[in-house]
């Protein structure tokens, strides 16, 4: 739904996505990064288990819920990438112990 | 320093002023605060200052192109005098609770810590409207404010097969960029209803020696070159199973259907109130702009004792007001803290420039005020509450069998007891019972927010450093 502008080459940062590498610009959100990497939702609802997608991008809405390195239930859109960082998505209800 | 403190935490524990929030109003608020001599903290909680309208107005792969107009770089040089003003500023710190006595908790990088304030300026300011229409939560369904984030942070253009929907400034400014960006956009679905157009007029007058009239009349003429534009639109609805595949509306009375990859919508903001509310500050309703606002006093105070509220959090009234009632709160600060301080903006220079960044408003309240259907779901099906999936129909049966406003409904359904904590739900919960009950929004009131007012973990609370009292509470002898 997304594609970039810009100079490719300031992707810069290598994330994992669901087990899949991703370059990622230095300044992107997590969920910005998941958005470029074509991703079209982020998690599944706890509720009824349908797919959702990140609504607002600034921290209000909570739709942007991932795992990230071992973290369940972090909003994506206000966590910055970082090299190395491993993000899952969330199926359901969060899992005891992350 | 205690060594909980995580690395770039706030180097004391009191302030003279604390502010919350590092857009337009928190940037102007700090600086004005920090540099009459204010020991001055921040706590933003994006990655870098500028707010939302300001979003990554340092760091923006887009910064200084055709893009994002000119306007955007008034955030750079805002961000510019935070920086040099003295203020101590941390970024990515979640606010999560504030109070009566001023004290701040905040997390930061999984630690928490308590801090006290002699003033607080909350900057917090807006978020869109609640848009609950059939179909909203499906992927593939944005707000206008969330394409525009991805812009201007990450350089992302919608693409595919797009739509934009509803009304307001944003909208088409959103659309202007997307086009400048080399997007295209299918159609644009303009729920503006054609009463408005005579509600807004005996306020034209002050609209159109505004500074607004000129740029957002070009903006519109703009759009309008490039991409259809189909007014009046009525019963919007997001289609799909799992995904947006089409969206439906009814104009001139024909029903439509489009095909679409993604749809982004707007009805305007709105003031984000869930810290004031916490802390207690008294709220009214707007019966104009179909929210809450606090009330306020001269220069932001309210009904907290040293707690002020600047920017659009105050009640929307757009970016350049914002700057300016930001500069008001913290002259009020300076004016309590630090009398004998010089080299101040002037207070009737800043209430004249706010008085001049307001006119306007008043048209344009009227004329994007929202309809009705988009305020208040008329089809049972439709999701009111994101977090915890509860529809229109839901909420009108638990009214009928006994709930009377919001805070009961949370018991009969968990409405807005999600991680939102109701932010995407609580206009539309209060209209929506105010109608079924035939009673006022004001009248039916708002979910009763407390602290935390973000969730934050038990290890976060954890973490902070006890003080004597909190010692003595617990261990005996
Ligand atoms: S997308 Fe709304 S909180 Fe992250």
């Amino acid at each position: 739904m997304f594609r970039r502008i810009g100079d490719p080459a300031a992707a810069t940062v290598t994330i994992e996505i669901e087990g899949t590498l991703v370059k990622a610009r230095p300044g992107d959100s997590v969920t910005a990064a998941l958005l470029a990497s074509g991703l079209d939702f982020c998690r599944h609802t706890p509720v009824s288990g349908t797919p959702r997608g990140p609504y607002c991008m600034m921290g209000v809405c909570f739709d942007c819920l991932v795992t990230i390195d071992g973290v369940g239930n972090r909003q994506g859109c206000l966590v910055p990438v970082a090299e190395g960082m491993k993000i899952t998505l969330q199926k359901g209800k969060r899992e005891i112990g992350q | 320093m205690n060594a909980q403190v995580p690395a770039g935490g706030p180097a004391r524990s009191t302030y003279d002023v604390i502010v919350i929030g590092a857009g337009p109003a928190g940037m102007a608020a700090a600086t004005t605060a920090a540099r009459a001599g204010l020991s001055t903290l921040v706590l933003d909680e994006n990655t870098v200052p500028g707010g939302q309208v300001y979003r990554a107005a340092t760091t923006s792969p887009l910064a200084g192109g055709t893009v994002l107009g000119a306007d955007f770089a008034k955030g750079a040089a805002l961000a510019g005098g935070l920086a040099t003003s003295g203020a101590e500023v941390i970024q990515g710190a979640t606010v999560w609770s504030l109070d009566r006595d001023l004290v701040v908790g905040v997390s930061r990088g999984g630690a928490s810590r308590l801090l006290k304030a002699g003033r607080v300026i909350l900057a917090t300011g807006a978020l869109e409207r609640p848009f609950p229409i059939p179909g909203w939560t499906l992927p593939g369904v944005m707000s206008v404010g969330a394409a525009q984030t991805v812009l201007k942070a990450s350089g992302l253009v919608p693409s595919g097969t797009i739509a934009l929907a509803g009304q307001g400034p944003l909208l088409w400014l959103l659309a202007a960029q997307i086009l400048r960006a080399g997007g295209t956009i299918r159609a644009i679905l303009d729920t503006t209803p054609k009463a408005n157009y005579l509600a807004a007029l005996p306020y034209a007058a002050g609209f159109l020696a505004s500074p607004y009239a000129f740029k957002g009349l070009a903006l519109i003429r703009e759009v309008r070159a490039k991409v259809r534009v189909i007014r009046g639109v009525n019963r919007l609805e997001a289609c799909g199973t799992g995904a947006l595949s089409s969206v439906r509306f009814e104009a001139r009375g024909v029903t439509q259907t489009l095909a679409l990859d993604g749809l982004f919508l707007h009805q305007g903001v709105v003031p984000h109130v869930n810290l004031a509310m916490a802390a207690g500050v008294e709220h009214r309703w707007d019966e104009v702009q179909h929210c809450f606002h606090p009330v306020l006093g001269a220069g932001g105070t309210t009904s907290v004792e040293g707690l002020l509220i600047a920017g659009d959090g105050a009640g929307i009234a757009g970016a350049e007001a914002a700057v300016e009632r930001g500069r008001l709160a913290a002259l009020v600060a300076v004016k309590a803290l630090q009398p004998e301080a010089s080299g101040l903006p002037v207070l009737a220079e800043v209430e004249a420039a706010l008085a001049r960044a307001t006119r306007g408003r008043a048209f344009l309240d009227r004329l994007f005020e929202p309809q009705r259907e988009y305020r208040i779901p008329t089809g049972d099906e439709t999701i009111v509450c994101r977090c915890e999936e509860v529809t229109a129909g839901q909420i009108r049966q638990s009214i009928a069998v006994g709930a009377t406003g919001p805070n009961q409904l949370k018991a009969y359904r968990r409405c807005g007891m999600g991680p939102c904590q109701g932010r995407l739900c609580g206009l539309t919960v209060t209209e929506l019972m105010a109608e079924e009950r035939g009673k006022t929004p004001e009248e039916i009131g708002y979910y009763r927010l407390r602290a935390p007012v973000k969730p934050v973990s038990l290890a976060e609370i954890a973490s902070i450093p006890p003080d004597d009292a909190a010692v003595g509470a617990v261990v005996r002898g």
